[in-house]
């Protein structure tokens, strides 16, 4: 039996990736690709805990892991449809560009 | 002597310990290229790796039918997604396209930092591990489409529609609204 932290331990380190991708790049589209990291960090824990806990019987983590996959296939339609928009209209996906909104 | 030997069997890891290991390698090196890898283009291709031993990983803990959507859904999904974003915006296909911006250092650190005490706080933490052998019919797919129409009703009528809204909400906002 693998011990429930190595688990726990790998999603952390994945999450961390995706977040520093999220803070640190400057295109569009690699921030993007940090979140999915970042949920799938999520989905392992979920996964993790309901196979280690004690009822497997009544599938709540993957109903939960089901319902994130779900959304971050939503977030990531929506988001690169902006991107397209965005790169339409500004000729850049670069976010330190973007900065009409600033007063 | 054979004592000796069944404890020197007993300290060796088991063949789910050792697939594990080899798992979480690869998906740890496919994050870390996720992330550093300068080429735009080099990240997709790692977050398909990583999205792999993902499923692996859904695989090991007995969970068939979310490491199947994993493939179907971000590896054949998500994944041919942003690879036409990357294409369909402007020379993101060569050379260095995607340098960090001025925080990349403090995040750097501040993400280091928290890394190291989540894992500390991880190890320190007594984890209930139940770990119930799964015998036969015991959580398997068709259990999970029976939860979908019965307790899960209402949030799986939701997720279609939300999935329509998404669908017709993406094709608007990138639409070429020039060919009009």
């Amino acid at each position: 039996m693998v011990p429930i932290t190595w688990y726990l331990i790998l999603a952390a380190f994945l999450f961390s990736c995706g977040l520093y991708a999220a803070l640190a790049r400057r295109n569009a589209i690699a921030v993007l690709i940090g979140v999915e990291l970042m949920l799938n960090a999520v989905n392992i824990n979920l996964i993790a805990f309901w196979r280690y806990g004690e009822n497997v019987e009544n599938l709540a983590g993957q109903m939960f892991s089901i319902f994130v996959i779900a959304i971050a296939a939503a977030e990531a339609a929506v988001g690169l449809a902006l991107i397209i928009s965005v790169y339409r209209n500004r000729k850049t996906v670069n976010l330190d560009e973007l900065d009409v909104l600033q007063g | 002597m054979p004592a000796n030997l069944d404890e020197l069997i007993a300290q060796l890891p088991t063949f789910q310990q050792f697939m594990f290991v080899q798992v979480a390698l690869f998906t740890a090196v496919m994050a870390l290229l996720v992330v550093l890898a300068r080429n735009l283009f080099h990240n997709a291709l790692a977050l398909v790796g990583a999205l792999f031993g993902v499923a692996g990983l859904y695989a090991l803990l007995e969970a068939e039918f979310l490491a199947v959507s994993q493939v179907l859904i971000y590896v054949g999904g998500i994944s041919t997604l942003i690879t036409f974003a990357i294409m369909l915006t402007r020379g993101m296909m060569f050379g260095d396209t995607s340098p960090n911006n001025r925080q990349a250092g403090t995040a750097a650190i501040v993400i280091g930092t928290m890394f190291s005490v989540m894992a500390g706080f991880l190890l320190q933490v007594p984890w209930q591990e139940a770990y119930v052998e799964l015998g036969d019919g015991q959580a398997i797919i068709a259990n999970l489409g029976r939860l979908f129409v019965n307790e899960y009703l209402i949030p799986f009528e939701m997720m279609a529609l939300l999935l329509l809204v998404v669908l017709a909400g993406a094709i608007m906002l990138a639409r070429d609204h020039m060919i009009e």
